[in-house]
């Protein structure tokens, strides 16, 4: 579709999304996150998040110094559950 | 770019200045009560909430919904949530994803399968289809389980889970669009008794109301101190994580009774999954991550389930447990501030009550019937020492 601008990779969240959010009132970080999902996928919104709350703040008339980002979620880069459970998990050592 | 052209459901500006219902709180049961008022033709409501709609426990659940209780009120009334979550698309325009895969319990002691067993028939005795099931039949309906130390295990497969963003939001539409006003980051900073009602301070000015709901959640023994009132629940921290997705493999959320770790797969693929971890429990609201929930949930998880040791966690977060000491709600009018009314202490399932919830009290609230939890999770019930104890409590 001409014009459909891909704003978060991951979640497939378009601008037009972003837009909607802002329609209905969901113009803050957290609230358009929730609504689209932008930011949940694989890279936990490394790559999107600045660009999707500049465009959110400029959709909704707030000044870009205002923008705040979403509370970042550990862990830091994905960690398996047989590493976080330690030496006595039963996963490894081929069990 | 399609031009957006629906209003949202939050008003803009400060709240008007005289209402006959104010609500505090925007969570679920804050927005289930706003709409069922509504629709009962009550709607000079106004619901303030201090952050964005559902920032407090009910943006950050497990959306699990179950009919396997410990008592008969709640049987019943869970099996009601269950037949109104099915009718939603149609009611409130929203669909909320209910998927029903069943929740399997797993019960490692005698103890724990002698209370199972007396639970399954509570709940069979009320329609429920729960069936005791041995550790090799779990086993079938989960074959990556460990079952080595299982003693038993019950199966309900209507019971399930569902997104609770669109809920929240078909309920926030439905109650804006019948004329309830929706306040976000709009802050109740006080609140005086006075001949008509109460005089409600708020952070975006004063409001008159004639009664007041405290639907606040974890915060909900601050509001309520606000009137001069002590009520008995406490917050508490409670942590999930999710992890990449994966293919579709597990039907049902599972749950381990004696460490209180349950485990679901959403429809996105990823394992949501939480435990109880034991915290400082000092009355304040707390919601920072911690490494020992992880690890603490990533062991149990492991050992319960081994093939999930290459699986790869994404977030963790964490969220207010509003907890009541006998695992039952708080609700009603408080006796000594008349037009002072509580719908609190949801503890770790308030998400799946709100819509009965919402239902009885909006009802009542109207002028219709009073539904009987009214009088028996009533706050009195503490000082007269009559607990209405839930022990079918996660987490
Ligand atoms: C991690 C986790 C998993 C869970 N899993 C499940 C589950 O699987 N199934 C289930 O049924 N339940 C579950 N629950 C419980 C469920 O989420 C809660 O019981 C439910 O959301 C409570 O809703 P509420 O509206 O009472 O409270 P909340 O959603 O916390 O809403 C209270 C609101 O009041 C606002 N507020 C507070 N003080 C003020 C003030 N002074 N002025 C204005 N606003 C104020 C807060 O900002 C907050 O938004 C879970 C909870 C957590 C934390
Ligand atoms: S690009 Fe948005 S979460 Fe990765």
């Amino acid at each position: 579709m001409a014009g459909k601008v891909i704003v978060c990779r991951c979640e497939d969240v378009t601008q037009s999304d972003l837009d909607h959010a802002v329609a209905l009132g969901y113009s803050h970080l957290e609230e358009a996150k929730r609504y689209t999902g932008l930011g949940t996928g694989p890279c936990q919104g490394k790559e999107c998040m600045v660009a999707c709350a500049l465009y959110l703040a400029l959709a909704a008339g707030r000044p870009p110094s205002e923008v705040r980002p979403f509370t970042s979620r550990p862990p830091v880069a994905a960690i398996a559950l047989g590493t976080l459970a330690g030496p006595d998990d039963p996963g490894e050592g081929g069990g | 770019m399609s031009a957006p052209t629906t209003a949202g459901p939050v008003t803009a500006g400060p709240p008007k200045r005289e209402t006959e219902v104010l609500i505090v709180g925007g969570g679920i049961m804050g927005l289930a009560i706003a709409y069922h008022l509504a629709l009962r033709g009550v709607s000079d409501v106004v619901v303030l909430e201090r952050g964005y709609l559902a920032a407090g426990a009910s943006g950050r659940n497990g959306g699990g919904i179950r009919m396997q209780w410990s008592t008969e009120i709640n049987v019943l009334l869970m099996l009601e949530s269950v037949e109104l979550c099915k009718r939603f698309a149609g009611e409130l325009g929203v669909n909320v994803w209910l998927r029903q895969g069943g929740y399997l319990f797993l019960a490692q002691s005698e103890g724990e399968r002698a209370r199972m067993e007396k639970n399954v028939a509570l709940q069979n005795r009320h329609g429920v289809p729960t069936r005791m099931l041995l550790p090799e039949e779990a086993r079938g309906i989960v074959p990556e389980l460990d079952v080595s130390s299982l003693a038993a295990a019950c199966y309900n497969p209507r019971d399930g889970i569902l997104f609770p963003w669109p809920f929240l939001w078909g309920y926030a539409n439905q109650a804006a669009k019948r004329g309830v006003e929706l306040h976000t980051f709009t802050e109740v900073t006080a609140i005086e008794p006075s001949p008509a009602g109460f005089l409600v301070q708020t952070s975006k000015g004063p409001v008159r109301a004639q009664r007041v709901l405290n639907c606040a959640g974890a915060w909900s023994p601050e509001v309520a101190r606000l009137v001069g009132v002590e009520l008995p629940d406490r917050p508490h921290r409670h942590e999930i994580l999710s992890t990449e997705p994966l293919k579709p493999f597990l039907g049902p959320m599972v749950s381990v009774l004696s460490s209180g770790l349950y485990f679901s797969q959403s429809m996105r693929g990823e394992v949501v999954t939480g435990i109880t971890v034991p915290d400082l429990d000092d009355g304040s609201v707390k919601l920072g991550s911690r490494l020992r929930f992880l690890t603490t949930l990533a062991k149990e998880l492991v050992r319960v389930m081994p093939r999930l040791a290459g699986v790869k966690v994404l977030r963790q977060w964490a969220g207010p447990y509003d907890v009541s000491p006998d695992g039952s709600p708080i609700v009603g009018e408080v006796a000594t501030v008349p037009g002072f009314y509580l719908a609190c202490g949801f503890t770790g399932h308030g998400f799946m009550m709100a819509p009965v919830v919402g239902k009885y009290y909006g009802e009542w609230l109207a002028g219709g019937p009073r539904h009987p939890f009214f009088d028996r999770w009533r706050l009195g019930r503490f000082a007269e020492g009559k607990l209405e104890s839930e022990e079918m409590i996660i987490g």
